[in-house]
């Protein structure tokens, strides 16, 4: 409709600000993109091409430096370990949430509203603010130098979350739905598994995606509670990475070109997923 | 209507049956807030009545000293007001840029999805990755660093971005809106969407104009979802880390110490755990206080409402 209304009355003055507005927009465009650009051209050069011609594509591609990485075999133990961290707490939050939101979505009883601020509480304690107590912690627990502690942690921390998403969904699905999952002799625990989780399949997906997001970027837990190179997380590495070879900044891009493929991959097969966790935990929550 | 009531109170009585098993259903999440987040809370508030660098047990009781120190410390406040500008700067200049955008891409453009996936992308790159990305591209040497050949491109003064006091808290705020706008964005696109259509339509026939359509209908309907975009932001800036440290350790001369920065180098890197502890609290009851405050401001906003 207002393609209609635009045709029919281009005049100079109406165009000014359509110019202006794609004026605009191809520089956000650039700002975001060109930085990414600018390294993955910086990872594909030879260490004296990236200081020599820094800016210009690299045609042909130089695989040297991604190649020495993929060499080194603590590249594929952090890779390991933040598979390992990612799928692990993922898992564990979705079941842990999705059982604590059908309680609080489906049932009622006495101090429920008491008891789901608590479990909210995560929402308003990120884990930066909490991290010295949370290091205590595990360092009681002797749990230092263990993925189990990062593990735990990480999932505590998407609890909150993932529970508010959860039951808001949950508590759309009808309730008459429920009444005669009873009436059929169906007890709660099976109406859960049987029907309720696959009815929830979209929002499951949409926690399971923010919590492998959030969990493969977290940097600060795995700094904490890890000092054992075999133990880094891909994070990790890459921070510690540039200190080391700070100097081979064309190094160092290709290991940031490594580091991304993962999220990037995962961001083009589960963005509706993210995006859909995202604006029901942000909207609601 | 009478079988529905029935039913639910049918229902309510087999439900109250089986009460062990609401909790067993809720145990395994409320373990692990006890344990990693509501226990550790008060530990650390026990703690940070100590001086105790970490090593055996807390036995140096000081009371509310380093509470004292800490608000002496004019490092500590620097951290706070930087903290404080990245807050305004974010409320103040990221969200409307991020509105705007948004305003421009929800309305009729043609690819508005390739626009979103590229504005959402750096929201999935670490800020890990993030921050070593703009170490090398805010690198003082024009031939290494893009920014400074862009500059000297157009002959205008290069900078020392993350060197220069007075310059460095702006450039990560740079690099915090690249990372973070276009999460913002997603949220009000998320949020025009959601606006009726047929709201739009009565007003364009009752002859509402562009610009009055977005000051009286768009933005108005549009408050929801600002008001938790602010949110999130001020709660994000509160506890930025990761970028900060990679891209500057706080420095050059705490210029960009923020309150995170500043408790992780008395935790982490000197270990005054009693201190840090403190610092710790602190940072726990300026969060809490806003998210208090923000609760029932919105709270009493929707009862006008």
């Amino acid at each position: 409709m207002s393609d209609n209304v635009a045709k029919k009355s281009i005049n100079f003055k109406e165009l000014i600000p359509v110019i202006l507005k794609y004026i605009v927009l191809v520089l956000a465009l650039l700002f975001i993109l060109v930085p990414i650009v600018i390294i993955i051209f910086g990872g594909l050069k030879t260490r004296g091409e990236f200081y020599t011609i820094p800016y210009i594509p690299p045609i042909p591609p130089r695989w040297d430096n991604i190649i020495k990485i993929l060499n080194m075999p603590i590249f594929w133990y952090m890779m390991r370990n933040s598979v390992v961290v990612t799928l692990t707490s993922t898992a564990a939050v979705v079941i842990v949430s999705s059982m604590s939101a059908f309680v609080f979505a489906r049932m009622d009883f006495k101090g429920k509203g008491v008891l789901f601020q608590f479990f909210t509480i995560g929402l308003m304690f990120p884990a930066t603010v909490a991290i010295l107590p949370i290091f205590l912690i595990v360092r009681q627990l002797g749990l230092q130098n263990n993925l189990i502690s990062v593990i735990l942690v990480l999932t505590t921390f998407q609890i909150s979350m993932s529970t508010v998403i959860l039951r808001n969904f949950f508590m759309e699905i009808p309730s008459e739905l429920q009444d005669a999952a009873l009436i059929d002799g169906c007890n709660r625990t099976g109406f859960f598994l049987r029907i309720l989780l696959p009815l929830a399949k979209p929002s499951l997906a949409a926690v399971a995606s923010l919590a492998v997001v959030n969990t493969w970027n977290d940097l600060l837990v795995a700094l904490v509670l890890i000092d054992k190179e075999k133990l880094w997380t891909l994070q990790l590495g890459v921070m510690q990475f540039q200190g080391q070879y700070g100097q081979d900044l064309s190094l160092v891009s290709a290991f940031l070109i490594l580091a991304a493929i993962p999220a990037v991959i995962f961001y083009m097969f589960a963005q509706r997923h993210i995006v859909s966790g995202l604006t029901a935990g942000s909207i609601k929550g | 209507m009478v079988t529905i009531e029935t039913l639910k109170k049918r229902k309510s009585r087999r439900f109250s049956s089986d009460r062990i098993k609401v909790f067993l259903f809720l145990i395994p999440a409320a373990v692990l807030l006890l344990v990693f987040l509501v226990i550790p809370i008060f530990q650390c508030l026990y703690y940070s009545l100590f001086n105790w660098n970490g090593m055996g047990p807390a036995e140096d009781f000081i009371g509310i000293l380093n509470y004292k120190k800490i608000i002496n410390d004019s490092v500590f406040i620097k951290a706070v007001l930087n903290t404080f500008a990245i807050v305004g700067l974010s409320l103040f200049v990221q969200l409307p840029l991020a509105l705007f955008l948004a305003i421009m891409i929800g309305r009729g453009i043609k690819g508005r999805a390739f626009y979103r996936t590229v504005f959402f992308l750096p929201y999935v790159l670490s800020e890990t990755i993030t921050a070593v990305m703009w170490r090398i591209l805010y690198n003082p040497d024009p031939k290494r660093g893009f920014i400074n050949a862009v500059f000297q491109a157009f002959g205008w003064k290069m900078q020392d971005w993350l060197g220069n006091m007075n310059l460095v808290l702006f450039s990560i705020f740079i690099v915090l809106t690249w990372k973070y706008i276009g999460f913002h964005m997603l949220l009000y696109i998320t949020g025009l969407q959601n606006i009726p259509r047929d709201v739009e339509e009565a007003a364009l026939i009752d002859g509402v104009n562009k610009r009055q359509m977005l000051t009286y209908i768009t933005l108005p309907l549009l408050s929801g979802t600002i008001r938790t975009s602010a949110y999130l932001s001020v709660l994000g800036s509160l506890q930025v880390y990761a970028i900060v440290w990679i891209m500057t350790k706080g420095g050059p001369v705490n210029a960009s110490e923020v309150l995170s920065t500043y408790m992780y180098r008395f935790s982490f890197v000197r270990f005054q755990l009693g201190y840090g502890a403190a610092v710790a609290i602190v940072m726990l009851i300026i969060s809490l206080i806003f998210s208090i405050t923000y609760m029932s401001l919105t709270r009493r906003t929707e009862h006008v409402a």
